[in-house]
């Protein structure tokens, strides 16, 4: 009642513009998906069965409502790909965004410690990398990595090698195209975190007897760790379900989600498993959100 | 945790439980030694020639202006910044180019810099744990420090559940907990408001006292450092321009500028006109012949200012009566009256001299009753002795 009072008209529908925005492009869309995951496949236009046609009366509907069924999930766990595949994204995304945080914490570190006036200047260099389509920064990747890319071409009139190395369609050309498409998405929650840091508190940990190492581990990482945990959500969360830097730059030996939803979709035209597919996907990830935002409560809480 | 321990290389010298204080005797070798610091940042010169000793068990004061050096003289003192030239001798070792975290030095930051992820117990235990001290130790020391500084029952609690009186000993009882050779303090008050600070200082005094500890406390408040300590050294622009007590510092500013700094002051510039029997005759500009007593330093110029504290100077209808000897040489200005501020223990007069020049003078209300104050528009006679004046070359 009483918030019914404090926003004047115009504040109220600010307020609903997020939910509705979320109702029109995500939940709706969302109900399509799962609608299409419960349904089966057929070689007709759309490729699905059954539809529902409110036109076609009450009975008509409910008969379609009777025809939806799980199988499709029944099959997602019975086949080995999808599950090698749900496995593989996760490994694949856990072990770039352990290497974005092992690349990203230092130079955001750096970025920080920066005399004042150069920190813009860092951080536009961060960003600079935006400007350019993230297709086209990757086949340029492709351009420096393949046979006689400029790469290969550098370590052969280094006589660092003496024959091409394959790169390309490699594991190690997909971390390194991941690593680098998201290393701005890991470094700017870090700078973020560690540019408010007082600086005094460093300097009391040293003045209370911490060596520079110590100091860093019991003072700054502790404090920094909100930063943290947005980076990682922030990175690991789309490579999860990356389908462009693999199907560009990795092998095709084995997939990743993204991939194997693709091939359903527009090779296979298999729409409910590949929606089945996707739902998967969406709760997966739903989870590591969950506990994020359990935690951010939790210190919240505290901090009241 | 392995690599905590190995780090910690250099044993903390941590001074004996509770040394008692005993007064340092005039030959015994100071503290601390500080001996023509100079740091530069860029082009300009932060800290510029200071030399100065501090004994064993003393409130020292470092009073200055934002912007004169005090700060950077402390964080030198600290570790956190290294001088250009001169040397820190501490129990007669140069600690100039030593560690922050390998100095038996710690610092009460000014917005105490608490570790805001740890609890009471744990900022406080930080430094003891860094020290490598057992379980047990850091358990007891911990203990006694929360009784030291009156916090028992918060222990557990974050840095942000508490009140800013509450964070303010929970810094103290951290900087002081692993016993240092020397505590820097700075500006530890300026987040409290007034009657908390006034009742701080008291407690800082107390609890420098009962550990007989060395403390060097910088302020820009001059009440406040000469609440606290026994010894003050005003700075500017980068010198230490006078050291002394805080009476001598009152009462025996050796320049104009200390003088304004500290407290309140009428100033008369004149030229010295003569000279006999440890008197001075100034002939001022704007309140005729004075007479002051000599200075104990000679005078470098003729051109002096003859300085007055508001409440050295008197005010009556009539001026005073002739019954004292060496009553001639009483000074006496004539003038009206223009403002008047009750400050609830004194009572401030502006009056304006016939000369046009406005002076201030103070007198204590020692009686509740309104017997003897003066109105706006009232003429009086303002008159102090030559001894209470002082006489600044600069």
């Amino acid at each position: 009642m009483s918030a019914r009072n404090i926003f004047t008209r115009p504040a109220r529908l600010a307020v609903i513009a997020p939910y509705l925005w979320m109702v029109l492009f995500f939940l709706v869309p969302f109900g399509f998906v799962l609608k299409i995951s419960l349904s089966q496949t057929v070689i007709a236009q759309p490729p699905y069965a059954p539809v529902f046609d409110v036109a076609a009366g009450w009975t008509a509907l409910k008969a379609a409502f009777a025809a939806l069924s799980p199988d499709n999930f029944r099959l997602l766990v019975s086949d080995n790909l999808y599950i090698f595949s749900y496995l593989r994204s996760l490994i694949v995304a856990l072990a770039s965004t352990v290497m974005l945080l092992l690349i990203g914490y230092p130079i955001a570190y750096g970025m920080a410690r920066l005399p004042q006036r150069w920190q813009p200047v860092a951080m536009m260099l961060v960003i600079v990398p935006f400007w350019t389509s993230f297709l086209i920064r990757i086949y340029a990747w492709i351009n420096i990595l393949q046979h006689d890319g400029i790469l290969n071409r550098l370590l052969l009139a280094l006589h660092i090698v003496s024959q091409p190395v394959v790169w390309l369609s490699t594991d190690s050309a997909m971390y390194l195209g991941i690593v680098y498409s998201y290393l701005p998405f890991m470094i700017l929650p870090l700078y973020a975190t560690l540019s408010k840091m007082e600086p005094a508190l460093e300097e009391a940990g040293a003045d209370l007897g911490a060596s520079p190492f110590e100091v860093f581990w019991l003072v700054t990482f502790p404090l920094s760790l909100p930063g943290v945990g947005a980076g990682v959500l922030l990175c690991f969360i789309p490579i999860v379900g990356e389908f462009v830097i693999p199907d560009l730059l990795a092998g095709s030996d084995s997939l990743m989600i993204g991939q194997t939803l693709w091939l359903e979709f527009f090779t296979n035209k298999d729409w409910p498993v590949a929606s089945a597919v996707a739902v998967v996907l969406l709760v997966v990830l739903l989870l590591p959100l969950l506990v994020y935002d359990r935690l951010q409560r939790r210190q919240l809480e505290k901090a009241e | 945790m392995a690599n905590e321990a190995a780090s910690m290389d250099v044993a903390v010298g941590l001074a004996p439980l509770a040394p008692t204080f005993e007064p340092a005797k005039t030959a015994e070798a100071p503290l601390l030694r500080i001996d023509g610091v100079v740091k530069n940042f860029g082009s300009f010169r932060a800290v510029n020639g200071v030399s100065l000793d501090i004994r064993a068990g003393e409130f020292f004061a470092l009073l200055g202006p934002s912007g004169c050096g005090k700060t950077t003289l402390l964080r030198m003192l600290a570790g956190f910044e290294t001088p250009d030239a001169g040397r820190i001798l501490l129990g007669g070792r140069d600690i100039a180019q030593v560690l922050p975290h390998e100095r038996p030095v710690n610092m009460m930051f000014q917005n105490y810099a608490l570790f805001p992820h740890l609890s009471v117990r744990d900022n406080i235990a930080f430094g003891l744990k860094r020290a490598r001290m057992s379980r047990a130790e850091i358990a007891e020391r911990v203990a006694e420090m929360v009784a030291l500084v009156k916090l028992g029952g918060l222990e557990k609690r974050k840095p942000d559940q508490l009140s800013g009186g509450q964070r303010q000993r929970v810094a103290l009882a951290r900087s002081l907990a692993r016993r240092p050779q020397l505590l820097l303090l700075d500006e530890p008050l300026a987040a409290l408001d007034k009657k908390l600070r006034e009742s701080t200082q008291f407690e800082l005094m107390e609890v420098q006292r009962r550990l007989g500890m060395t403390f060097i406390i910088v302020t820009h408040d001059q009440e406040e450092a000469m609440t606290v300590a026994n010894r003050i050294g005003v700075m500017d622009a980068g010198r230490l321009d006078q050291v002394a007590t805080p009476r001598e510092l009152y009462e025996a500013p050796n320049s104009r500028w200390i003088a304004e700094f500290v407290g309140d002051i009428n100033l008369f510039e004149g030229e010295v006109a003569s000279r006999e029997q440890s008197r001075l005759t100034i002939a001022t500009r704007d309140a005729g012949t004075l007479t002051a007593a000599e200075p104990r330093n000679p005078l470098s110029k003729t051109t002096v200012f003859l300085a007055i504290r508001p409440e050295k100077i008197k005010l009556s209808r009539r001026g005073p009566a002739a019954d004292g000897a060496g009553l001639s040489a009483i000074n006496r200005l004539e003038g009206v009256v223009t403002d008047v501020s009750y400050l609830g223990g004194s009572t401030t007069y502006k009056v304006k001299l016939d000369s046009g020049a406005v002076i201030r003078a103070s007198m204590a209300n020692t009686t509740r009753l309104d017997i003897n104050s003066f109105g706006p528009d009232h003429r009086v006679v303002a008159w102090f002795t030559p001894e209470d004046c002082v006489v600044l070359a600069q």
